[in-house]
């Protein structure tokens, strides 16, 4: 078991496509290959105009004054607006996705470089930028709040003065887990490892960056608005909410996205200005923001800082955990989460691992910097959780001087033990995990490589291999646990089956490159018998699907792929009544193979899907109590959310005179339940680990003592490019979910969850002989230069 | 999309031609060679010419020959052009060498010698190479030709000593028989800018360094040069001590700024290692292996 294996055998299609699971080619690809998307920024309407926001350099000011006066006489400028205007519409400040406030356009001062503090409207994308430099804003500069960890100080300057009684940056404290039951299990270990751990600020970088179009038809009353969103339906609310436009009288619609990866999760100011900007001049406004405008000002992730303790018997049995978290959310929380999970699934930080108590407190403050805080595939925060446990079960192997795969398999969970509640409140649905693990080891010729490390070492070469072991909770969720402002997290699906046998699907998540088109069609499929070529998959348009709360956290599969399969097989359940009319049988004497109806004992007489769609819509005479036409409709609300899992190996030469870092190779095992099509899912763990190489060793937004943002252009935001990545060796387990209709688990965040602790385990691994157990990432060769001569470098803030 | 301020464009035909636009155009026009660091400045509205001059259509500044007993590049050159030459990679490895680990082939397709010398970019590749081989910049003018030393050309980051009508028509180089070179890089990421560098030139007789040339891009190298490390080890015997001793220089005597890529410390080194490094292969090279 060295390969990826096929899913078994399905039918083919007319057109040679798997009727149900199986590769295919994605159907979306045949426009994007060619260049023929459609993207929000390709949108051009008859007297449209064009926007552009003027955004603060400083980190944190006072705004005295704002003179619009020349920008407006800027010939082509139709209108400019600012924090007073919008004040006096009462849309200064909007809600954040976390209960908060942000301001659209600053009004008493601005917080974060970067912040939008006016909007100009012109006929052109250059009139509007030109007219940008025309505006003169007196700013009086205030002293910055750039580390998290001066920010509870208590001559820290207040950066949300405008919440009344506010006189300080704290905004929450949250824990979970049994405190006491945990401190007792530390009290009597034989062996205590502590280690301080950031999981630095990075940003989701999508190739779209953010945008919209905004149509406010004067006639009808009627917003349309083109946006790049990942979840249409949930902002159509909040617009509702926010601009109290009537909901009924508001279209999102998110047409192709190029990449999101949580960035396109919250709702923006520019967004919001480009419907006040419609209103204000009665035309279509368009807004796009540059590269520089997307890195520092939308939607970042992580910035936690974690002290992590790990307590075990002295051979090697894992006690307990705790985990004390400083998280930085900015200037606004703007961080997307559940209700009920301010820290989202952080605590899942107790990881594969089988030990009674954990406890974790998460204390967030606010900072100079842009608001935010989850995004970036990073399944709400599991991404800090599975790197924090996996790095401090590394440190506990150094420690014990023992092996970290021998660690880890010693205290991994056991098949027997599922489903398994977890110290912090997780139930596990299902997992082999010692299986995967050594499909994973034998994989990478695991004892080989440390024999090929130990003889490096003796000649003074520097090889390091790391292993992550991860479990995510994807899919939220149960509507009765999880909502975002007070939506329940339960997703809506239409089929129709069309007189001649074709269908249309109709989701409410929205892919933005996952391959819906493909996936969904897929799933009907292999519950109709409908060839995937034949089944339409509608997404994107809020006029025209049913509600649900959109794509991220991996819930596409786990809640809209159940919601397809169940609206499938309700079609199916019509369908028989129908074939019984039609056969002059009754429903009970009918059996199902794919695609068709037929009689037991009998299977000459049958019909097809195809043939009971057009049954359905004919002179057929339809039973009593059974509609015509072939459709339904279902709202999944899932029981629990699924746990995908894998374990991730990772090999790398270190040069320690230069620090640089290469990776040699990564063996990456998932099990995300079984495979709708595996070569999108590859696709994926493709994807997620390029990801976690470039998190582990260049990617980062830091901050200089003036809040000037460090990472604000791909000069300085290093993304990795197939130069930094290896030829990945990609392996699968299949443990199926048992709550789920087809068993699929979710794997669109599993490699950025799991790979950036293989890749810094494996570096620390390669220097470990240097007495190295820890260093922050971004792992640059400075980082891993300095951790060798035992300075390892602050990576939050700007190098000195 | 970014979108640059208003700008006038004029395409020169000759080098007479651009230096004739350039005192038309007046002090805020600029050249554009290849583009690629002077059009991303124009779109982040770090720049803003009032008009540009496209030398991009002027035969006489392209490709690489021999005049004599020096290498001759037209300063239209392009990057891609240099890490294919022949003529380079026979006389100077250390071209190609840099080449490989310059920006991405996008880049190198369009980007050119003479934009990169003009750009004056702290970090170039290029530079630390001329630097190195002690080459001459060949500048033409309203008032004619002149020629000034790569060692003089560059008046501190970004700056150069050329007037605003002239025109760096050509980079030369002395061929050196029995010469060995050699570049060596550092960065994040591949397509970065280096965080240190080193690019030498190492002629070895009868077991001592007879000549050489030691470059430094990125570290605040005046000039991309280390002449003290240069001075260290003309002389001495080609030796890994001798090495090291010059390399230690390099790295005490550049200036480097702790940035995003590293601290001071990280970067002097750095310096010293990548200096040994290339004078190891630079050497070697000189003495045949």
């Amino acid at each position: 078991m060295t390969a990826v294996e096929d899913t078994p055998s399905v039918p083919l299609s007319p057109a040679g496509n798997p009727i149900g699971f199986g590769r295919m080619p994605r159907k979306e690809d045949v426009r994007f290959l060619r260049g023929q998307g459609n993207y929000v920024d390709d949108l051009n309407l008859p007297g449209m105009l064009h926007g552009a926001v003027l955004r603060s350099p400083f980190a944190h000011a006072r705004i005295n004054s704002i003179d619009t006066s020349a920008a407006e006489a800027l010939p082509g400028v139709k209108a400019v607006i600012t924090g007073e205007t919008l004040a006096g519409l009462g849309l200064a400040w909007m809600p954040t996705l976390s209960y908060d406030t942000q301001a659209v356009l600053a009004t008493d001062k601005v917080r974060f470089q970067g912040q939008e503090v006016a909007f100009v409207i012109a006929e052109s994308r250059y009139i509007a930028r030109d007219a940008l430099e025309l505006i003169d804003v007196d700013y009086d500069p205030l002293p910055v709040v750039y580390d998290a960890k001066k920010a509870l100080d208590a001559d820290a300057p207040v950066i949300r003065d405008d919440k009344e009684g506010k006189t300080d940056n704290h905004i929450y404290d949250w824990e979970a887990g049994d405190k006491d039951k945990t401190e007792a299990a530390f009290a009597a270990a034989d062996v205590v490892v502590t280690e301080d751990i950031l999981y630095p600020r990075v940003h989701p970088a999508p190739m779209e960056t953010c945008g919209s179009v905004a149509h406010m038809d004067p006639v009808t009353g009627k917003l349309t608005l083109w946006t790049t969103t990942q979840a249409p339906h949930a902002h159509r609310t909040v617009y509702a909410l926010v601009a109290g436009l009537p909901e009924q009288k508001i279209q999102v619609i998110s047409p192709d996205i190029g990449g999101g990866f949580g960035n396109k999760v919250p709702i923006y100011p520019g967004y919001v200005l480009s419907i006040v900007g419609s209103i204000v001049t009665g035309k279509p406004v368009k807004w796009m923001e540059d590269r520089s405008e997307n890195l520092m000002s939308t939607g970042f992730a992580r910035d936690y800082h974690m002290k992590a303790s790990i307590a075990s018997t002295k051979d090697g049995k894992i006690l307990a955990v705790k985990v004390d978290v400083l998280a930085d959310h900015g200037a606004f929380n703007g961080t997307a989460q559940p209700t009920k999970y301010p820290a989202g699934f952080f605590h899942i930080f107790t990881g594969s691992y089988d030990y009674p108590a954990a406890y974790c407190n998460v204390k967030a403050v606010y900072t100079n910097k842009a608001p935010g805080g989850v995004a970036y595939a990073c399944s709400f925060r599991i991404t800090e959780a599975a790197y924090v446990i996996e790095r401090i079960v590394d440190c506990l192997a150094a420690e014990l001087k023992m092996d970290p795969a021998e660690l880890r398999l010693k205290n991994l969970l056991k098949p027997e033990q599922f489903p398994y509640t977890t110290p912090t409140g997780w139930e596990y649905d299902s997992g082999d995990y010692e299986k995967t693990m050594r499909v994973a080891m034998e994989m990478a010729g695991y004892e080989e490589l440390r024999k090929e490390q130990a003889e490096k070492r003796a000649r003074g070469e520097y090889m390091g291999i790391g292993i992550s072991f991860f479990t995510e909770g994807v899919g939220a969720g149960p509507r009765k646990h999880m909502d975002i402002l007070g939506l329940g997290m339960a997703d809506g699906c239409d089929l129709r089956v069309h007189p001649t046998g074709k269908a249309q699907v109709r989701l409410s998540v929205q892919t933005q490159g996952q391959g819906h088109e493909t996936t969904f069609a897929q799933i009907v499929a292999h519950e109709l018998g409908i060839p995937p070529e034949d089944i339409e998959v509608i997404h994107g348009d809020t006029d025209n699907t049913p509600f649900g709360l959109g794509t991220y956290g991996s819930r596409s599969t786990p809640v809209s792929g159940a919601a397809a399969a169940l609206v499938a097989r309700k079609v199916r359940d019509k369908a028989r009544l129908i074939a019984a009319a039609a056969l002059e049988c009754a429903p009970d004497d009918l059996e199902w193979e794919l695609g068709r109806w037929y009689v037991k004992g009998d299977p000459s007489r049958g019909r097809t899907i195809q043939e009971i769609a057009m049954d359905a819509h004919g002179p057929l005479e339809l039973p009593d109590g059974v509609e015509g036409h072939l459709d339904a409709q279902v709202v999944y609300n899932p029981p629990n959310l699924t746990y995908p899992y894998g374990c991730y190996i990772c090999v790398v030469d270190v040069d320690p005179g230069t620090g640089q870092v290469k990776v040699r190779r990564f063996i990456a095992v998932d099990d995300c339940g079984p495979r709708i099509n595996p070569t999108i899912v590859e696709g994926q763990v493709h994807g997620g680990l390029a990801d976690g190489v470039g998190m582990a060793l260049m990617e980062l937004i830091a901050f200089d003592e003036e809040g000037n943002n460090l990472g604000g252009s791909f000069m300085d935001y290093l993304l990795p490019t197939s130069m930094e990545c290896p030829d990945w060796e990609l392996g699968e387990t299949v443990t199926p979910s048992p709550h789920h209709p087809i068993g699929a688990k979710g794997v669109g965040e599993s490699a950025t969850v799991g790979s950036p602790a293989a890749v810094v385990n494996a570096v620390i691994d390669a220097i470990s002989p240097f007495g190295v157990r820890h260093a922050d990432m971004p792992l640059t060769p400075a980082n891993v230069w300095r951790a060798i001569q035992g300075s390892p470098v602050r990576t939050d803030i700007a190098v000195s | 999309m970014q979108t640059p301020a208003p700008v006038d464009y004029a395409k020169a035909t000759s080098v007479a031609h651009a230096i004739e636009l350039l005192q038309q155009l007046g002090d805020e026009a600029r050249p554009i060679a290849g583009g690629h660091s002077l059009l991303p400045m124009m779109k982040l509205r770090l720049a803003a010419p009032e008009a540009l001059v496209d030398l991009n259509d002027i035969p006489e500044l392209q490709g690489v020959r021999i005049e004599g007993d020096h290498i001759v590049v037209g300063a239209m050159t392009k990057h891609r052009d240099i890490l294919e030459s022949a003529i380079l990679h026979e006389h100077y490895p250390i071209f190609r060498e840099a080449e490989h680990v310059i920006a991405d082939p996008i880049v190198r397709n369009r980007g050119t010698i003479g934009g990169s010398a003009c750009q004056a970019d702290p970090a170039a590749d290029l530079s630390a190479v001329g630097s190195a081989l002690r080459g001459t910049a060949v500048i033409q003018g309203p008032g004619g030709t002149r020629e000034v030393p790569l060692r003089e050309f560059h008046d501190g980051p970004y700056m150069t000593v050329l007037e605003p009508t002239e025109v760096l028509v050509a980079l030369k180089y002395p061929i050196r028989p029995g010469a060995g070179s050699a570049y060596e890089k550092v960065e994040r990421r591949h397509g970065d800018w280096g965080v240190a560098t080193a690019g030498v030139f190492v002629v070895v007789r009868d077991g001592v360094v007879a000549d050489c040339g030691i470059g430094n891009a990125a570290v605040g190298a005046e000039h991309y040069c280390s002449p003290g490390a240069e001075d260290a080890l003309i002389g001495q015997p080609a030796t890994e001590e001798s090495f090291a001793a010059a390399a230690k220089v390099a790295g005490e005597q550049c200036n480097p700024s702790a940035d995003q890529r590293g601290p001071v410390d990280y970067k002097r080194h750095l310096t010293t290692e990548l200096t040994l490094r290339a004078l190891r292969r630079a050497a070697a090279a000189s003495q045949g292996a």
